[in-house]
């Protein structure tokens, strides 16, 4: 069975139906409700429709508001089964928190960096099996059971955003985030909360810690001009990492 | 007159002892690789940050070595040289043998080296791994059919047009491994155009070494008579591949010098107080080019079979440290996500990436080169791969006679 099918399957027994969005809403409320009236959210697709690009999910990262708390990185690996084996060589690490100084000023700042889940992805390029995929949505994903552990996407990925398991996982496995020995896995914008109504797991950490206007993160369809982040990227701007590599990535950085 | 191609005996002690060395090497790769599967690639060197390790360098250095063999063969049948006629078949053998014994060591270090079938049928035709896979499948194919084309005198017809493609192919093939570094644009060591043709220039070197060291053993331990022709020819090929293998080193690094984005990593790899500059210029320039090249043309050894046996030798180590530095070095330099500021995180952003590699790395890429040698070995006995005879007579009659 392949990752998305699977991702499906779990999705259904979870929700079922038309109560999908009810309770998307009632999961969590305030993110839902927050969004600008109209704007695509996620879980509006209905369960059984394939996912097609009318939208484009994209995070914000504004540089300024995030005070390194790590908030995100405990949330991703939390909800993904992530754990450290006490070996941060080659520890998994999905999203981690990088320090920047500028030599000449002394000016110090700090942003999160995930898979950027790029409109034209390297990884998915080189990747001889097709197990690195980008959905119609824009989400880039590992399959786990197609991979074979060759590692290219690794060395092609500029942003090193991918982590290989370099161990048997005992007991950390969630039915949601499949992961296995050998294969190669980063961040899934958390497709299956996406899919779900819900936003990020990193997302919504931040905006718990921080408030809704001291978050650092802002997730949304890149698509709809009137999605909160949309809204956000008129308004201020966004750049890109690495924008000299003509990726087009999904998530986009204020303040750097 | 035809030459007599025939088997070797095979049962002397010399050649099982021979066997069973290759097999005992070949029998601690598996061990080791099954090692670092059960485990999971923790027990390696090998990191997040290191993603290919002592595996990939051997591999690549058999897969690049394993077109180059195949020169002497191309050079008999495209470019008409008689004088390597006779050696086709066994540079056939070498070659097919070095791809099987790199593709061993690739396939085993793969994070699920049980799901090889996945890997055969399920293809993303815009990977160059994938296109490399097709390749090497296809190098296969096109070297079985020319030697069948050498080897069947039905088959003859065949001969050019086989040979002609093969040549082609191989061409081709090194190229693409070339392209696989060439397709990281973010790493920084690679991002060059030189990189293709420097591969090529490194598989006539690596596989003409090698070929030269099979066919030197292989006619002193079976004690038929190898005239001196041959041998000079293949020194000379080599000379002049050494000398192509430098130039393009050196366009590859001046012209990498003078691109401002890279001036870290060269820097770091060639000038650097690491590791890696002291195996750069200790190993892939003193002991891979210019010792060899000198052994090859001081007045002193280059006459001399003995002396080419070494220089061959350590062309070939010095190819496999020139694969380090390429592969290891080459991701040992962090990426640059933020140019011009400075970058720390937990996941080793801005750092040099250390790589301390491990026994059974080694192990599983010397079990590659056994599994190579082995597969030449058992070829010579079971086929007829070997001409009894290579004197200058032989190999070339007009020469001869004019020489009397
Ligand atoms: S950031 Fe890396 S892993 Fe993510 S889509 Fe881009 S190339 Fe792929
Ligand atoms: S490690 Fe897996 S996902 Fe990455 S390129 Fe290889 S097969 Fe594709």
């Amino acid at each position: 069975m392949s990752n998305e099918n699977r991702i499906d399957t779990y999705r259904r027994k979870l929700l079922g139906g038309g109560a999908a969005l009810v309770a998307g809403v009632t999961i969590a409320p305030g993110v839902i409700l927050n969004t600008v009236a109209q704007a695509a959210k996620p879980g509006d697709r209905p369960l059984d429709r394939p996912v097609d690009d009318s939208v484009r999910w994209g995070l914000l990262v504004d540089a300024n508001k995030c005070d390194g708390c790590e908030k995100c990185v405990t949330a991703c690996h939390e909800t993904h089964g992530v754990k450290s084996h006490g070996r941060p060589e080659t520890d998994a690490q999905w999203i981690r928190v990088v320090k920047l100084r500028d030599r000449k000023t002394g000016y110090e700042q700090q942003l999160p960096v995930m898979c950027q889940h790029c409109k034209h992805p390297p990884c998915v390029d080189v990747c001889p099996t097709g197990a690195s995929m980008k959905r119609a949505d824009g989400i880039v994903l590992v399959d786990k059971h197609i991979c074979i552990g060759c590692r290219y996407c690794m060395m092609a990925c500029p942003y090193k955003a991918r982590s290989f398991i370099h161990e048997s996982l005992e007991g950390e496995q969630l039915p949601h985030a499949p992961r296995g020995k050998g294969t190669v896995e980063s961040c899934t914008m958390c497709v299956y909360r996406v899919d779900n109504g819900q936003q990020p797991a990193c997302v919504e950490a931040c905006a718990a810690e921080h408030g809704e206007e001291g978050k650092a993160l802002i997730f949304g369809d890149l698509k709809d001009p009137n999605s909160e982040i949309s809204q956000q990227l008129k308004k201020y701007g966004g750049k890109q990492i690495r924008a000299d590599l003509k990726l087009d990535t999904g998530v986009r950085y204020q303040g750097i | 007159m035809s030459v007599e191609f025939r088997e070797i005996e095979g049962k002397s002690m010399g050649y099982l002892g021979l066997l069973a060395l290759l097999g005992g090497i070949l029998a601690l790769g598996l061990g080791a690789a099954y090692y670092m599967e059960h485990n999971g690639h923790w027990v390696t060197g090998m990191t997040n940050q290191i993603v290919w390790g002592v595996p990939h360098v051997f591999a690549v250095f058999l897969i690049v070595a394993a077109t180059g063999a195949l020169n002497v063969a191309s050079v008999a049948t495209v470019f008409n040289r008689h004088v390597y006629k006779y050696m086709g078949r066994l540079s056939g053998l070498v070659a097919i043998s070095l791809l099987a014994g790199g593709l061993m060591i690739l396939v085993l270090d793969l994070g699920h080296p049980d799901r090889l079938i996945v890997a055969m049928t399920h293809y993303n035709f815009k990977s160059i791994f994938a296109w490399n896979m097709i390749l090497y499948n296809g190098f296969f194919a096109a070297v079985f059919v020319y030697l069948w084309a050498m080897m069947d005198r039905n088959a003859r017809p065949l001969y050019k047009p086989a040979g002609i493609f093969a040549f082609a192919w191989r061409i081709i093939l090194t190229t693409g491994t070339g392209s696989i570094f060439g397709f990281l644009i973010a790493r920084e060591a690679y991002n060059s155009a030189v990189m293709g043709p420097m591969f090529v220039a490194m598989s006539f070197a690596y596989g003409t070494a090698i070929f030269t060291l099979v066919l030197l053993a292989s006619y002193a331990w079976t004690g038929r008579p190898l005239g001196d022709l041959v041998v000079r020819r293949l020194k000379n090929m080599l000379g002049i591949f050494l000398v192509t293998v430098f130039y393009f080193v050196l366009v590859f690094h001046i012209a990498s010098l003078y691109v401002a984005q890279r001036h870290g990593v060269e820097e770091f790899l060639l000038f650097g107080d690491n590791i890696y500059s002291t195996l750069f210029w200790v190993g892939q320039m003193l002991i891979g080019l210019v010792v060899p090249f000198a052994l090859l043309y001081l007045p002193g050894t280059s006459g001399s079979r003995f002396w080419l046996v070494i220089a061959s030798l350590l062309v070939v180590i010095g190819g496999v440290i020139q694969m380090y530095v390429t592969i290891i070095g080459g991701q040992a330099w962090p990426l640059d996500l933020f140019p011009g500021l400075e970058e720390s995180s937990s996941f080793f952003d801005g750092v040099i990436h250390p790589y301390h590699p491990s026994l059974p790395e080694f192990l599983l890429g010397l079990g590659g080169m056994a599994a190579t040698l082995l597969m030449i070995a058992l070829g010579v006995k079971i086929l007829r791969f070997l001409p009894m005879s290579l004197e200058d007579h032989v190999v070339d009659p007009q020469h001869h006679k004019a020489a009397d």
